[in-house]
């Protein structure tokens, strides 16, 4: 068997792969905090627990209600958006006025409170979440046995990626937005309604992270802790794509799976930590990100 | 960031004309120290804070005219954390004991403490069997468990029922190098081999990597070393890669019964678990764990067990000697007296900090054999007190001559 640097080549496959699959929350969760940054200019430090009742949307509408995966992946993040919207009107939109700097701290309390609540009802080992039935099983792709549940997993998340960056980039509705962000004044001018535009498109990358939420249900606990595990690495890619570019995000959020899944090969220990040397690779040559502009 | 959150119960003195005891300060101060938010919460936390306050109540310190205080504060599993709050509690605060210690790092530092300042340590919540070993000290007593007491029960048993060759995902901290070790040297001495090994960090949560690594080295046995949500997650998504399908199994080598409860019985059954307390043991335990369930909605798991057993013993002690000031005087009467209570019936206090007591291998239940919620185990073995842990020679701490 041929090997590379003494791992044999099927092995390193398997863990591209598997790389590629955590790459997809990564993509999925900066795309959403890259929405709410470059749009509203907003670090939104909540988006690790919202993600977190994304999934706990999906087992409380099992457990409850005794609906399944298919319609969880639909409501829980209409749910959680919703929970957005109040959010946004509520609090945030008192805050666009100020430095961005006070939408951070309120998020950040936002994202201590909900987890808080959260563990102190369902303490921190979490609930299961079963794969759905449809998904459930293995194939053997020849070099590894992949989970067909993983395997839809990085499917769904390659169409809502791209699928977010042509709604965002390439159509009207998307120069809208743009629009609204460099100059509201002007786009309400023309008849716009802007501050409905923000609340929703906050809205909609809460949803975003709701879906990843939901996605993550079956494969991980689902448990207070797992947004806070997850959103400063996901932070971490957003840096590195460059603040508020979707398609950095999109790109290293991938990208970044893949580095840290051959860091688990090549020396676990400093898996955790691989992503956090890059980005400061990154800063000291380019501190706007890859791909960011300002 | 120092987050810290006292939950006071003072339980006070009936100040009869009985001959005062000199306690220092007046009070005897317990302090739990423990992860109260992060990923060992559920099996020590704050079930550790209400396990020592039915201690305090069973113990009748209020009729005896003792006056106990418990606080309590989160050490986030770091040691350096846990060790600035275990000083900031000796000196300022005039804390006594501190219990539960969960994590090895956390407790390895405060052992350290507690001797330096000559107070006593009672640690129920850390695994490493180093603690009784290179480093134990004559502040320190190991309570509920330890990485020999779960290699030996664990490993062994499943050697014997032939699974041969092994292979660790250990959690890359103290334990996780202890649990290692000492199931390495179980599995060996049973006859197997063990094949390799990879570390992850602490805590991780995706763990696809580290299972095909698994599944590549073609061993029989994965052992788990490592503990909470990582065995849980790391279990769950074995299932997912197929890993028992594939003639692999897991070896769970710490799992407690809120695990358990949390993967479900479904993915869960037929794991091998070594364990020093199940609540369906007999008439004392049920009727204990049933109070417990009452005031914290879970069954106890058997750190909360230990603390409650160590602080029991603890005002048994001071209780004797009339005096808590110095903490080596106090272990030392710990050691010298037996240990009797509900949960873990009659043992004692070996020199080098061992507490002794049996242990029980355990198997769980398919989800027809459960009667009820949290009837999980059904008990294969006990392994009898002076055979559950380490032999106190082998240990090589230096208070052993």
């Amino acid at each position: 068997m041929n090997a590379i640097f003494g791992i044999p080549t099927q092995a390193l496959f398997g863990q591209l792969l598997i790389g590629l699959i955590n790459g997809s929350f990564y993509a999925l969760l900066s795309l959403g905090l890259a929405v709410i940054f470059g749009l509203l200019n907003i670090i939104n430090f909540a988006h690790g627990a919202l993600y977190m009742m994304g999934a706990f949307g999906a087992y409380f509408l099992l457990t409850k209600f005794g609906i399944g995966y298919w319609w969880a992946l639909l409501i829980s993040p209409l749910a959680v958006g919703l929970i957005g919207v109040a959010i946004e009107r509520l609090m945030l939109a008192r805050l666009y006025k100020l430095d961005p700097l006070y939408g951070l701290l309120l998020t950040f309390g936002l994202a201590l409170i909900i987890q808080g609540l959260f563990h102190n009802e369902y303490g921190s080992s979490g609930m299961s979440y079963p794969v759905p039935q449809a998904l459930q099983g293995a194939k053997d792709v020849g070099f590894m046995f992949l989970p067909i549940y993983r395997g839809w997993v990085i499917a769904v998340s390659l169409v809502v990626c791209f699928g977010v960056w042509f709604l965002i980039e390439k159509t009207k509705l998307g120069s809208y937005l743009r629009a609204a962000t460099e100059n509201p004044g002007l786009v309400q001018a023309f008849g716009v309604n802007v501050p409905r535009m923000i609340t929703l498109t906050y809205g909609f990358g809460v949803a975003l992270a709701a879906l990843a939420g939901v996605m993550a249900a079956p494969i991980y606990q689902v448990n207070p802790l797992m947004g806070a595990d997850l959103i400063i690495v996901v932070f971490a890619v957003v840096v590195i794509g460059g603040m508020g570019s979707i398609m950095g995000s999109i790109v290293t959020g991938f990208g970044l799976g893949v580095i840290e899944g051959l860091t688990k090969v090549f020396y676990p220990q400093a898996s955790n930590t691989a992503i956090f040397i890059i980005m400061v690779i990154v800063l000291m040559f380019r501190p706007a990100g890859l791909f960011g502009q300002r | 960031m120092f987050k810290r959150s006292v939950f006071v119960a003072a339980y006070l003195a009936l100040s009869a004309g009985a001959a005062h005891a000199e306690f220092s300060g007046g009070v005897i101060k317990i302090g739990v120290l423990t992860d109260l938010s992060g990923t060992y919460s559920d099996i020590s936390g704050q079930g550790s804070v209400i396990a020592t306050q039915m201690a305090v109540e069973d113990f009748g310190a209020a009729k005896k005219g003792m006056k106990v205080e418990i606080i309590s504060a989160d050490h986030q599993n770091k040691g350096d954390v846990a060790s600035s709050i275990a000083r900031q509690w000796y000196d300022r605060d005039g804390v006594d004991a501190i219990v539960d210690l969960v994590t090895s790092s956390t407790a390895l530092a405060v052992n350290q403490v507690a001797k330096e300042k000559n107070k006593v340590a009672l640690v129920s919540g850390a695994a490493s069997s180093d603690l009784t070993g290179k480093d134990c000290t004559p502040n320190t007593i190991h309570w509920a468990y330890d990485t020999w007491m779960l290699a030996n029960g664990t490993g062994s048993a499943i050697v014997k029922t032939g699974g041969k060759t092994w292979y660790f995902i250990t959690a890359d901290y103290a334990f996780g190098h202890a649990l290692e070790r000492d199931t390495t040297a179980a599995v060996e001495k049973a006859g197997g081999k063990v094949l390799g090994s990879v570390r992850h960090p602490f805590p991780s949560s995706d763990f696809s990597s580290f299972l095909l690594q698994a599944q590549a080295s073609k061993a029989q046995i994965i052992g788990l070393a490592n503990a909470g949500a990582d065995t849980t997650n790391a279990i769950k998504q074995g299932a997912e890669f197929g890993i028992t399908r594939g003639g692999q199994n897991f070896a769970g080598l710490l799992v407690f019964i809120t695990d358990v409860h949390a993967l479900g019985l479904n993915t869960a059954q037929g794991l091998i678990v070594t364990t020093s307390f199940y609540w369906d043991l007999n008439d004392q335990t049920r009727a204990w764990s049933k109070r417990f369930f009452e005031k914290h909605k879970r069954m106890p798991t058997m750190v909360q067990a230990g603390v409650y057993s160590s602080v029991l013993h603890y005002l048994k002690a001071v209780e004797k000697l009339k005096a808590d000031q110095d903490g080596a005087k106090v272990i030392a009467q710990m050691k010298a007296m037996p240990t009797d209570d509900p949960l873990f019936g009659k043992g004692r206090v070996r020199q080098d900090g061992r507490k002794i007591h049996p242990a029980y291998l355990v198997e769980v239940k398919k989800p027809a054999e459960s009667k009820a919620p949290w009837d999980y185990y059904k008990i294969r073995t006990t392994i009898p007190a002076d055979q559950a842990f380490r032999p106190e020679k082998e240990g090589g701490c230096p208070l052993v001559k």
